[in-house]
């Protein structure tokens, strides 16, 4: 892994009307780096990643995403989304649009590549994620799973150098978490740049190479996971990890937290 | 201790068929089963004797008044003035150019459907039609002779007004619910005040305005057409409430699908052409379609700025002497041939929302 810092964050302050909900956020990421971010509703992590593609305005601080600085400034911004992917925790694949014409639209619009260069690699990305043979549907007809996974899929068709995952299995049933969980896991293992947050433990503690704690619009503790998990230093995170692990644990990965927890 | 899975098999027969559509639908409750039997009590009181005087006591064939023997209606009054509601005072030996027109217009149409080329280009290749109508019924060339604005009436001046009010406000109220929703506020504004001024304002005063104001902001001595004057203020008047449907449709998408689309990197433009809009006209779709019936109508109130559409024609004939008290044959025909056309939109609005229904859940 390279030491290159893709995307560095200085004293990242946002306020909404008077709620401050971002408070002096510094945070580098280097290249390939895969994060997870973590904590309580309101914290301010979806608010965090929404920042570094724009989706969100900030009052104070910089971001530089790959030696672009963001400002209102369209042109940087368009470059920069074009180099940052986002997946929701709500999917938001376009309804009216068939399952591969939504994998198309950002290679031929704002990539301007070939139709048939951006088939056939919407094909190869559909393939990948398993999910090939319902090119021709709608994204209506498809379980939640299915759909998450199609917009994983649209993510990378634009080959980002930054994935951004905002809650990903948040809004799906407990059968299908798995299915989007593991296209995530094969995704980090090729080491693109990602950051992920989400309440999935087993996963953070799997894959991430760095685990950032938030409360009340602050970094509260940044660990890697052996460490954060097993090594809390905060109350605020030793409670919370009680809190979210408290309930059965499913997976292997999240027995052993619960282990190392208890210790 | 595991079971079985049990096979799908069909509900009971008191649950299907005819009866029990009756029993669940007209006569669940003691109330519905009242409702029902009044609603027949109403039909029985209705239809019966409106058959009997449309149909069964009318009269059909003759020429003239005389032809008028029996006590229901006599429908030679509208048999024999057909052409007037038809074509108004545009000449008997030109009607073939009206006429054509109308076989165009499905000619196009089954060409829009089913022409095998992008959407873009449909609309292109269906945009020859009113250039080619407009040829064939105004005459002046080609060989045709010129047919002044003043001669044009009837069903046919109907359908032009309606159809040109109803297709030119789409475009221009996609570009002013566009103008509502922007961020810069001068557009903003702009739009917000055309808008609101124009639905605070019956549609006879905007026809009155279009009328008599419109010409003052010409030179003197520019003659220009009635017609268009009618056709401008229809279409601004339109314009206005097409804008706010669409904008209804526009609040309906999710915040998700303006970030979703941002996130890609989408222009502001790309943004709203591919992904907001379509969405937005499909949920509009109902009300687009109710905006138009009701502009149909309203066309019937170029009259009050000398223009003589289907009503106006039958009301003018019906102050002919030979037919004198035959009014109300032809307010009936009327009322027939609006609810044909109107009935029609609203079906075709029905086989668009199916057509565009991707939604399956």
């Amino acid at each position: 892994m390279s030491g290159d810092k893709i995307i560095q964050i200085k004293n990242l302050n946002k306020w909404y009307g008077d709620f401050h909900a971002l408070k002096d956020i510094n945070l580098n990421i280097k290249k390939g780096e895969i994060v997870v971010v973590c904590g309580p509703s309101g914290s301010g992590k979806s608010t965090l990643i929404r920042c570094i593609n724009y989706l969100e305005k900030f009052q104070k601080g910089t971001i530089d995403v790959n030696g672009t600085i963001l400002t209102d400034n369209v042109k940087k911004i368009k470059k920069i989304r074009s180099q940052v992917a986002m997946v929701f925790q709500h999917f938001e694949l376009f309804p009216h649009l068939s399952i591969i014409d939504n994998l198309i639209l950002a290679p031929t619009h704002v990539h301007k590549h070939p139709k048939e260069e951006a088939l056939s690699t919407a094909m190869e990305y559909l393939e990948r994620v398993n999910i090939a043979d319902q090119a021709q549907k709608y994204p209506g007809q498809l379980s939640g799973g299915q759909q998450q996974r199609v917009a994983i899929a649209r993510a990378l068709c634009a080959n980002p150098t930054i994935m951004l995952f905002d809650e990903p299995t948040s809004a799906l049933d407990p059968e299908m978490i798995s299915e989007v969980l593991d296209v995530m896991v094969e995704l980090a293992k090729e080491h693109k740049t990602m950051i992920c947050v989400t309440h999935e433990m087993g996963f953070a503690k799997e894959v991430a190479d760095r685990v950032i704690f938030m409360d009340e619009g602050q970094i509260i503790e940044e660990n890697e996971p052996e460490e954060f998990f097993c090594n809390p230093q905060s109350d605020r995170l030793k409670l919370f990890l009680q809190q979210i692990l408290s309930h059965t644990p499913n997976t292997d990965t999240e027995k052993e937290l619960e282990k190392c927890i208890a210790k | 201790m595991t079971y079985n899975l049990i096979q799908s098999s069909q509900p009971p027969v008191k649950n299907r068929g005819f009866l029990n559509w009756l029993l669940s639908n007209l006569f669940s409750t003691p109330a519905n089963s009242a409702l029902t039997l009044l609603s027949l009590l109403f039909l029985y009181w209705v239809l019966p004797p409106f058959f009997q005087w449309a149909i069964i006591d009318a009269n059909f064939i003759g020429s003239d008044k005389s032809a008028c023997t029996r006590d229901g209606a006599c429908w030679v009054f509208v048999i024999q003035k057909i052409d007037f509601f038809i074509y108004g005072f545009y000449p008997d030996e030109a009607h073939w150019r009206v006429n054509l027109s109308f076989v165009l217009f499905f000619v196009f149409g089954f060409l829009f459907r089913f022409l095998p080329v992008n959407f873009i280009y449909k609309i292109l290749v269906f945009m020859l039609y009113p250039i080619i109508t407009y040829f064939l019924i105004s005459g002046g060339s080609f060989g045709l002779d010129v047919v002044d604005t003043d001669k044009w009436g009837g069903l046919t001046l109907t359908l032009i007004v309606a159809s040109i009010g109803i297709v030119a406000a789409i475009p221009f109220g996609i570009v002013l619910a566009f103008g509502r929703k922007s961020k810069l506020p001068i557009i903003k504004n702009l739009s917000v005040i055309y808008i609101e001024f124009i639905r605070g304002v019956p549609l006879i005063s905007i026809l009155f305005m279009a009328s008599v104001i419109l010409p003052l902001f010409f030179p003197e001595g520019m003659n220009f057409d009635k017609l268009l004057r009618a056709l401008i203020g229809i279409t601004m008047f339109q314009v206005a409430y097409i804008a706010e449907v669409i904008r209804g449709g526009m609040q309906a998408i999710p915040t998700g699908q303006y970030e979703a689309a941002d996130s890609l990197g989408l222009s502001y433009w790309q943004k709203m052409l591919l992904i907001i809009l379509p969405q937005a006209l499909k949920v509009a779709i109902p009300n687009l379609i109710g905006a138009s019936i009701a502009l149909f109508k309203d066309t019937t109130l170029v009259l009050i700025i000398g223009l003589f559409d289907l009503l106006a024609m039958v009301h003018l004939t019906g102050t002919d002497n030979n037919w004198l008290g035959f009014d109300t044959e032809g307010y009936v025909f009327v009322t027939f041939v609006f609810w044909a056309f109107c009935f029609s939109l609203s079906k075709y609005g029905k086989f668009l929302e199916v057509k565009y229904n991707t939604d399956y859940r």
